[in-house]
């Protein structure tokens, strides 16, 4: 079925001819995943059925207490200040976005009305304004109304350089206007399809114009509300210690009818991740541990052990455990930097070599033997969400085929079975950051390549360094000072847009932009850079997704990097607790709808 | 006497100085930033981190941060952290009831350990009590805390199933029960940091009881018929004790300090907590507040130990 026949089904679902479930059997009949049918509709504007978290109690509270853990503990509590998921989560217990995206990467209104489309008219078609309608009656936890006052003052705020948050990226080159007192318009410098970044997700939450009207800009830290949120949130704050602990307790006047289910929600924070799993589903002290990121074989053993009382929650995301390799000279010095976009790597400039390396990484086995279930083998640098993954790529591991290319290349092993060609040995240096998986993971390349007669050296960087963005340090992956590298990197929305951007020329990371550019594999193409200038401008999904996957195939085939396992999010939660995790936005996305089967 | 502590007062101002430029450079000097996970955030442009290093002063050369800090800390001024954008001095105030509690009653638990063990051990040497209190006292300082700590929760919490792991700075109870929570959450850390001390206090009573026990005036003491328990209370012990009070006042500082390892094993929201996750944040104004604190409570209490000692025995002058 080519893109024509496609669009004249969707035509035929919108005009009523066709129904969504019949569309979706069509799609799985031609091999085509359900969420990806539904996704298809949702993005050509057919609305979907919400089939959200089945919520079933019937009053609001009564609950007892929630009590969750977080081995890294939120040190503040204004989401534009939030450093890491962690102060997100602390702050996302009391703020609210206008709207959340779930787990298949589908917006779901919070404080919005509805979500804005281009059939209800809150998407221009021309991309450059979106209109958010807002909630009726929402209440501040003083009792204050939430208008769209509060909408325009959050991009105030933020924009404002002085204020100094961290969420500025996403308010800078918008304009907000109020139409009335509950909608508000967004407006963009240029059309963008991914309009859904102001004000959506953990860097949407809207905090109340009326307490932080006066500390806008230079006086942002003296709010008191920084550590005293007042929000719309279905749980009102009560205490809060950084790096320790946040309370709360349940919004009588919550906006949504039944909810919150808990009487109190405490989020303690610090330890470990281990022993955050263990509190949960080992001793059943807490019902929820955020992003237990440990040992697929430790989590098995903790939920296998005899009477668990919980298990490990796992749901897809855009992260990405990967290979960079270097496109420049890591051992030459120009102008007082290394890996300069004026050399070409010796080695890995020739495709042989960066064929033969893709087909020496096991990611079977790094998968089996490392990862388990948070750990998923792909040949793919975006895996999620399914919309934009490709299909035309495929990954093996054969260190037979990696010798042919490498041998028909006229890469000759030397006496020392190091293969060998105009003088140049294979000889690389393989940089990461210090963490067991990851030198498992080293230690498994090496191990293959060595059989394919490439000899690889070892590095492991303290990750306080290794991801810095230190100036004068060598050593970070920023820098780029080795052969090849590997780490993990997040996509975080569900749209590639930003994430893309790292295999752009004009990202590249270069002594002149302080190695702040996000490209450092320095990977160029023109074709890449066409496509990518062309996604960004274009408003019809389908096409924008077939861009985005005509990216990933450029940057796999070419072997500019080479992709191992994408991570999912993982939380262990009580077997009685009911909550639904997303990869696309903080755990608390919807903790409104958490609850306790009875 | 005023003349020697008003010197070792003025020594105390050139020695603080010292520290802290070492500190404050060892930290300039670390790597890491506070903003570094920003950095590897692609949604966040490069610049937002950028602009909150330059607003913060994190690209001033380091002599001038130094400067601002000194100047500031001379106002009374503790500097704000980073990550949380609030006073160092508050955030340190809220850590410091859960590390004297946890702490407190640890240095507690191990004098009431070591003292009585200790004497009795040294006045009955090689019997098979000395034996066994020193076996033990080898195995409790050989063990370090953070393996204790992981072997107590896993028999205490996981397999029998008894008390909670994580410490939880504010139990949502009143009167007794409150105190009963307090009680079961506080027993594990204060028995691993208690007990780890007192086995290395035990040797130090019975090595300085066993010290006096062979002097002249202790068989005088015994010669003239004198009870043996009031040779050892009155004669004895007060002499022995000596030595074990200037260390006891030593160790005191680390009262302040919290215990790092064991706060984080357990989740005590103490000092020690803080510290450590600072350092991991890079937060430099709050490591220097905690480092600096510290080393003056050092300075203090090694003081104080001087003239305790001048005070416990009449026969040391002070010049």
């Amino acid at each position: 079925m080519d893109e024509r026949e496609l669009r004249k089904l969707i035509g035929e679902v919108k005009a009523g001819r066709v129904s969504r479930r019949a569309f979706v059997g069509n799609m799985v009949g031609l091999g085509l995943s359900a969420p990806f049918a539904t996704l298809l509709l949702s993005h050509a504007g057919v609305a979907q059925s919400a089939a959200p978290l089945e919520y079933k109690p019937t009053k609001a509270g009564g609950g007892g207490a929630l009590k969750t853990l977080f081995w890294q503990a939120p040190t503040l509590l204004n989401p534009h200040f939030a450093v890491g998921a962690k102060d997100q989560e602390g702050s996302r217990i009391f703020y609210e976005p206008l709207a959340a995206w779930d787990p298949d990467g589908n917006l779901v209104p919070v404080l919005a009305a509805e979500i804005p489309e281009i059939e209800n008219g809150g998407v221009s078609p021309d991309g450059l304004a979106v209109t958010w309608k807002l909630k009726k009656d929402v209440q501040w936890h003083d009792g204050q109304p939430f208008t769209a006052d509060d909408v325009v003052f959050n991009w105030q705020y933020a924009a404002d350089p002085a204020t100094a948050a961290t969420t500025t990226g996403s308010y800078q080159n918008v304009t907000i206007e109020q139409i009335d007192p509950l909608t508000v318009r967004v407006r963009f410098e240029k059309p963008t399809p991914f309009w859904a970044d102001p004000f959506v997700g953990s860097i949407g939450m809207i905090i109340p114009k009326h307490l932080f009207e006066q500390y806008k800009g230079a006086a942002s830290r003296d709010a008191p509300t920084n550590l005293k949120p007042v929000g719309t949130g279905p749980y009102r704050f009560v205490d809060f210690k950084p790096g320790d602990l946040v309370k709360g307790e349940r919004n009588p006047v919550y906006h949504l009818a039944n909810r919150p289910y808990f009487d109190t929600i405490e989020l303690k924070g610090g330890g470990d991740a281990v022993s955050a799993a263990r509190a949960v589903i080992q001793t059943g002290e807490y019902d929820y541990a955020w992003n237990t990121q440990v040992e697929d074989e430790i989590l098995l053993r903790l939920e296998n052990g005899g009477n668990a009382r919980g298990r490990v929650e796992i749901v897809p995301s855009g992260a990405i455990e990967h290979i960079q390799l270097n496109s420049t000279d890591p051992w030459t010095e120009i102008d007082g930097e290394r890996s300069s976009i004026k050399t070409t790597h010796p080695l890995l400039s020739d495709p042989a070599v960066r064929q033969a390396l893709a087909l020496l990484v096991d990611r079977a086995a790094v998968e089996a033997h490392i990862y388990g279930r948070i750990g998923i083998a792909t040949g793919n640098f975006i895996n999620n969400p399914q919309r934009f993954v490709s299909k035309n790529t495929k990954w093996e591991f054969n260190i037979e085929k990696a010798n042919q290319i490498l041998e028909g290349a006229d890469w000759k092993r030397g006496p020392d079975g190091v293969r060998a060609k105009d003088g140049k040995q294979l000889k690389l240096v393989f940089q990461t950051s210090t963490n067991a998986p990851r030198q498992k993971t080293q230690a498994i390349v090496k191990q293959a390549c060595q059989r394919a007669g490439i000899e690889i050296e070892l590095k492991s960087v303290t990750a306080s360094v290794f991801f810095s963005s230190d100036v004068a340090n060598p050593d970070t992956a920023r820098k780029f000072y080795s052969d090849i590298q590997m780490y993990n990197t997040n996509m975080g929305a569900p749209d590639p847009e930003m994430f893309m951007r790292q295999f752009t020329s004009w990202e590249i990371a270069a002594k002149q932009n302080k190695w702040q550019g996000r490209n450092t594999t320095r990977w160029r193409s023109e074709a890449y850079d066409n496509a990518f200038r062309a996604a960004e401008g274009e408003l019809d999904p389908v096409k924008r997704a077939a861009l985005f996957i005509t990216m990933n195939d450029l940057v796999i085939k070419d072997a500019a990097v080479i992709p191992i396992v994408h991570r999912p999010v993982t939380a262990a939660m009580s077997h009685q607790l009911r909550a639904r995790l997303s990869g696309w936005d903080n755990a608390f996305w919807n903790l409104r709808d958490w609850h306790r089967a009875v | 006497m005023s003349r020697y502590l008003l010197r070792r007062l003025l020594i105390a101002v050139p020695s603080l100085l010292g520290i802290s430029i070492v500190l404050f450079t060892v930290l300039a000097l670390a790597p890491g930033d506070p903003f570094g996970e920003l950095a590897t955030n692609p949604n966040v442009p490069a610049e937002v981190g950028a602009a909150l290093r330059a607003k913060f002063g994190l690209d001033d050369p380091v002599w001038l941060r130094y400067l601002h800090w000194l100047v500031a800390m001379l106002h009374g001024d503790w500097g704000f952290s980073f990550v949380s954008r609030m006073d160092v001095d508050r955030l340190i105030l809220q850590r410091l009831p859960a590390t004297l509690l946890v702490i407190g009653s640890s240095q507690v638990l191990a004098l009431l350990v070591a003292l009585p063990v200790g004497v009795l051990a040294a006045t009955r040497p090689y019997s098979i009590f000395d034996q066994v209190a020193n076996t033990f006292a080898f195995i409790g300082f050989s063990l370090p805390t953070f393996f204790t700590g992981i072997l107590f929760i896993l028999v205490f919490s996981i397999y029998l199933d008894w008390l909670p792991f994580v410490f939880r700075a504010d139990i949502a109870a009143t009167g007794w029960r409150w105190y009963w929570e307090m009680f079961r959450q506080a027993i594990m850390p204060v028995a691993v940091l208690g007990l780890f001390q007192g086995a290395s206090w035990t040797r130090y009573v019975r090595s300085a009881v066993l010290d006096v026990i062979r002097l002249d005036y202790v068989t005088t003491a015994r010669a003239k018929g004198i009870a043996e328990r009031a040779v050892i209370t009155k004669h004895v012990v007060r002499n022995a004790l000596i030595p074990v009070v200037t260390l006891v006042a030593l160790s005191m500082p680390a009262v302040f300090g919290g215990a790092i390892v064991t706060e984080q094993i357990f989740r005590v929201p103490g000092i020690g907590s803080l510290l450590i996750s600072s350092i991991l944040a890079n937060d430099t104004p709050v490591i220097m507040a905690v480092t600096f604190v510290f080393a003056c409570l050092v300075i203090l209490f090694n003081l104080l130990a001087d003239i305790l000692y001048g005070w416990l025995d009449p026969r040391i002058s002070y010049r």
